[in-house]
């Protein structure tokens, strides 16, 4: 974390605000941002979105041996998920574990702490998702 | 004037029994939960805190509201657990609700009571439309030393208020005071990882003395009485203070049954209060009234009178607080200590 606060304050509208972009040349939705459309190159017409926060599950898995600095919060479940615009993304599921989620449900975004190991360092803060009742 | 145009309560999915506490340390559970009234505690996530606890309170607030966020002049979070020393939640929360740049917004701190501190600021803002729109967010996760008496209470949530002009409003804020004293009940020195409190003394010369002469003063400036009012809430530390004060003043128990939620999650802190009102709001019906008094350990008491105006269909917006009371997951008392060992960084 401490050699990459610029990159850290740069994401914060993607991590707090889920904020991507969109085309209106051929109404493609990216998350996270693309500059330019994968589809119509430069003659898209690329603004920024802020994605609903609403989704799906798409696939998702348990995972009980995580990564550096998220050792504290396994087991969680992690999920691609469908954003209802079209794009995708990788997040965790928070509040469950993975007997009580499919593929198919539906989820709304939270916002949570990602990581905050260093008792000296930054916390950062970005979006998972919930399952919806 | 002022008053409410939106409120957003929230509390976190995981719970902790009194008998599992008690269990841990040999003590008789019945005795705890018949002297504190208090059945069980809500717990943060692993990945919960004060600022995203808030977070959840403030957009449930907004959709209520139906309001732009970026039409809000100024943000304060009340909390006696802000994640930083140094580095405010405001700034975090503004962030994540899309209410940056044009804002002011700052960190309070005053106990239990710096929720209801935000929402006199935002009165005085809104009143002297310096701003449009005022949030004032109470947030804790509170930490109790292991097997002291607060390890039973202290607990988590978060309850935002949205205040603006009076003709929006659907909970008109007829009029506040406060009462405030240095009386040293309850602290805790930077860098020490639980508070030290006074044990009896928290009770007499702080918490009733400073809730009832609040409450008293804003009676007799409104020259009004008890039987004006159709609920009233009070801090609640446990359940049993508020219920002694509610004898004493003479306010019949089922007026202060809604806004108790301490029995089901705990004592929230700086949102205590606020989640008390929310639960209250989520029923009132136009034309009732509802009286409150906060109680912040240091020591002080904010009191204030609502009207509740038509207004108060727009409560069906978004997810009142039994949504988040009632989905709920028991966790062990050593979950419960890995959770909590996060969040102190111990
Ligand atoms: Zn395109």
């Amino acid at each position: 974390m401490k050699g990459s606060i610029a990159l850290h304050w740069r994401r914060i509208p993607e991590r707090y605000r889920l904020e991507g972009t969109h085309c209106e040349t051929c109404d493609s939705y990216y998350f996270p941002a693309r500059r330019i459309c994968r589809k119509c190159r430069r003659k898209g017409r690329i603004v920024p979105y802020k994605f609903s926060g609403k989704g799906r599950i798409y696939s998702l898995t348990e995972i009980h041996s995580a990564p550096e600095g998220l050792e504290d919060q396994i087991p969680y479940v992690l999920a691609v998920v469908e954003l209802e615009e079209g794009a995708r993304c990788t997040a965790q599921i928070v509040d469950v574990r993975k007997k009580d989620i499919k593929i198919g449900d539906g989820v709304e975004m939270v916002f949570r702490v990602v990581q905050r190991e260093d008792p000296e360092g930054l916390i950062s803060y970005g979006f998972k998702f919930r399952k919806l009742h | 004037m002022a008053g409410i145009i939106g409120y957003g309560a929230y509390v976190p999915k995981y719970r902790i029994k009194t008998e599992e506490i008690a269990e841990v340390w040999g003590e008789d559970a019945e005795r705890i939960k018949s002297g504190l009234g208090i059945n069980e505690k809500s717990v943060p996530a692993i990945d919960e805190d004060s600022a995203t606890m808030a977070v959840v309170a403030a957009k449930i607030a907004l959709k209520r509201a139906e309001i732009d966020p970026k039409k809000i002049g100024a943000l304060y979070v009340g909390s006696e657990s802000h994640p930083y020393a140094v580095k405010p939640t405001a700034t975090i929360v503004a962030e994540a609700i899309d209410a940056v740049p044009d804002l002011t917004a700052a960190d309070l701190e005053f106990a239990c009571k710096a929720g209801t501190a935000g929402i006199q600021i935002c009165m005085g803002l809104v009143g002297s439309s310096m701003v449009e729109y005022g949030m004032a967010i109470g947030s804790d996760t509170a930490q109790g030393r292991p097997a002291d008496a607060l390890e039973y209470s202290a607990a988590a949530g978060a309850g935002a208020y949205l205040i603006g002009k009076d003709e929006e409003s659907l909970a008109i804020i007829e009029d506040t005071c406060s009462f405030t004293t240095d009386t040293p009940d309850f602290w805790r020195r930077p860098k020490a990882d639980f508070p030290s409190h006074g044990g009896r003394f928290t009770g007499e010369p702080a918490y009733f003395r400073h809730v009832r002469s609040a409450a008293d003063a804003l009676l007799k400036k409104l020259n009004r009485t008890i039987e004006d009012y159709d609920y009233f809430v009070f801090h609640q530390p446990n359940a049993k203070f508020p219920k002694t004060l509610a004898k004493r003043m003479g306010i019949p128990q089922e007026k202060i049954t809604d806004g108790l939620v301490v029995p089901y999650i705990g004592n929230a802190y700086s949102a205590a209060v606020p989640l008390g009102l929310a639960n209250v709001l989520d029923k009132a019906k136009e034309g009732e009234r509802i009286f409150i008094s906060s109680f912040g350990s240091g020591a002080g008491s904010d009191a204030f009178s609502l009207k509740v105006t038509e207004n108060i269909r727009k409560r069906e917006n978004a997810e009142n607080l039994s949504y988040f009371i009632d989905n709920k997951e028991y966790v062990s008392y050593a979950v419960y200590a890995k959770y909590r060992r996060k969040l102190k960084g111990l």
